[in-house]
């Protein structure tokens, strides 16, 4: 049976990572290759790399950053940030990342959507989409959800998908931070519409939200960061209370 | 031991080279003839679109050579798609070593099928060590459909084909080298043919 993905998420600068994490088994705390290994250990079913680094020439840095993840952990992993062009997805790919994530870039561009699907097939392809509710509407931002844009996140969501994406990593900017649990509504609804997998993402605090997220929400996946990075919740524990409430988990401990 | 990766233009091979490089084994990916038919182990990886990988083995013989080898072989996602007789995707003639068809998931559910599913019905010694019904990687659109060569199968909307064994050839439909430990003892028990 298909099961349920748990997704801890490791924001990246300069090949480190940031955001306080607090795991005593870690030698080095920046030291992503490591998180990723006690992650992986643990039974996360897949990690996501997101880059935050503004220059250029520092994302050789999470060039070289992929390559090591990919020689150490035995699970698939998605880089995101700063991914604008084929070239962009090719090194990354190359270099041995499963999958990328686009958000701004597509909003700018959505041919180049397309123009990714064709080349490295969609299975690679996540479009990353942040939403925010105003007056009732949900509304795309993009800018790390700092900038609104004119598209419905519904219409949007479903030309992505058109446009040949192959999952999309649905942020809402109304819940990321507040522990308070996933947008169910909005998540329920584009994985009802839509063809492809969706990953729920922002709010989650207790394990209760993730078992929501799962049931009412439809999600496919859930990702998460903090809860994970402070241990305040151990994946372990995670999936032997989903298991125990019967959504499909895979175990491993 | 020598174990060669044959090397084409299906994405994804360097994965399956640091996988082998985490059980302490050094591999070689090459398209070198001679390399690979001197090799203990050939493992074809593969990860895209069948008609163009087809193309580009038929173009370099290598479609022939895959055919008379006669050591273990181990056929990838793609590679295991390849290995049938015929897809559905873009309509390709393929190896036919094994005389199945691969099918094109129905649009009832989500299609890709991508996350950890279980395998089934599992019945060969590349399973040696593994727990009753663990949990591999796909990601995939186009299935095995079930045969005699079925080793083990996986359910998504319906059984399909998850392996399959014929002689020296053997395939997988899930990714072993992304499948955790569960992964990591498939290919152990492979390259302990």
């Amino acid at each position: 049976m298909l099961t349920k993905r748990i997704i801890p998420c490791l924001d990246i600068k300069e090949g480190r990572t940031v955001k306080g994490v607090n795991f005593v088994e870690l030698k080095d705390a920046g030291d992503p290759v490591e998180l990723a290994k006690i992650y992986s250990e643990e039974g996360a079913d897949e990690l996501v790399f997101l880059d935050i680094t503004a220059t250029v020439d520092k994302r050789k840095t999470l060039v070289e950053l992929v390559e090591k993840v990919a020689k150490a952990i035995n699970i698939p992993f998605t880089v995101g940030g700063g991914v604008s062009t084929v070239e962009d997805v090719k090194v990354l790919l190359g270099a041995g990342a499963d999958k990328i994530s686009i958000n701004s870039a597509a909003v700018k561009n959505p041919g180049i959507i397309d123009e990714m699907a064709a080349e490295f097939g969609s299975q690679c392809i996540i479009v990353a989409i942040d939403t925010k509710n105003m007056d009732g509407i949900d509304f795309v931002h993009t800018h790390g959800g700092r900038k609104p844009t004119i598209l419905k996140t519904q219409s949007w969501a479903q030309e992505v998908s058109d446009r040949g994406a192959g999952e999309i990593l649905l942020t809402s900017m109304d819940h990321d931070g507040t522990k308070n649990g996933f947008a169910n509504e909005i998540t329920s609804e584009l994985s009802s519409m839509l063809p492809i997998p969706i990953i729920a993402s922002g709010g989650a605090g207790k394990m209760i939200h993730f078992w929501d997220t799962f049931t009412a929400g439809k999600a496919d996946a859930a990702l998460a960061a903090s809860i994970f990075h402070f241990k305040e919740i151990g994946i372990p524990e995670l999936k032997e209370y989903l298991d125990g409430r019967g959504v499909s988990v895979r175990r491993t401990l | 031991m020598k174990v060669a990766i044959i090397k084409y233009n299906a994405g994804n091979v360097r994965s399956v080279l640091y996988a082998l490089e985490r059980l302490g084994v050094e591999a070689v990916l090459t398209d070198d003839f001679e390399t690979i038919q001197k090799a203990d182990k050939v493992i074809f990886p593969g990860q895209g679109e069948a008609s163009s990988a087809m193309k580009y083995l038929k173009q370099r013989n290598l479609d022939q050579l895959i055919k008379d080898l006669k050591q273990p072989f181990f056929g990838v996602c793609l590679g295991q798609q390849l290995l049938c007789e015929h897809t559905e995707e873009n309509d390709t003639e393929c190896l036919g070593i094994f005389p199945i068809k691969v099918k094109k998931f129905p649009a009832f559910e989500k299609v890709p099928h991508v996350g950890w599913n279980s395998l089934e019905n599992m019945d060969s010694p590349l399973f040696k060590g593994l727990d009753e019904e663990p949990y591999t990687y796909y990601v995939h659109s186009y299935y095995a459909e079930l045969s005699p060569y079925t080793i083990a199968t996986t359910h998504y909307m319906h059984d399909f084909t998850a392996l399959i064994h014929k002689e020296n050839f053997y395939a997988i439909q899930a990714h072993p080298e992304k499948s955790g430990k569960v992964g990591e003892t498939i290919l152990k028990n492979f390259l302990a043919l």
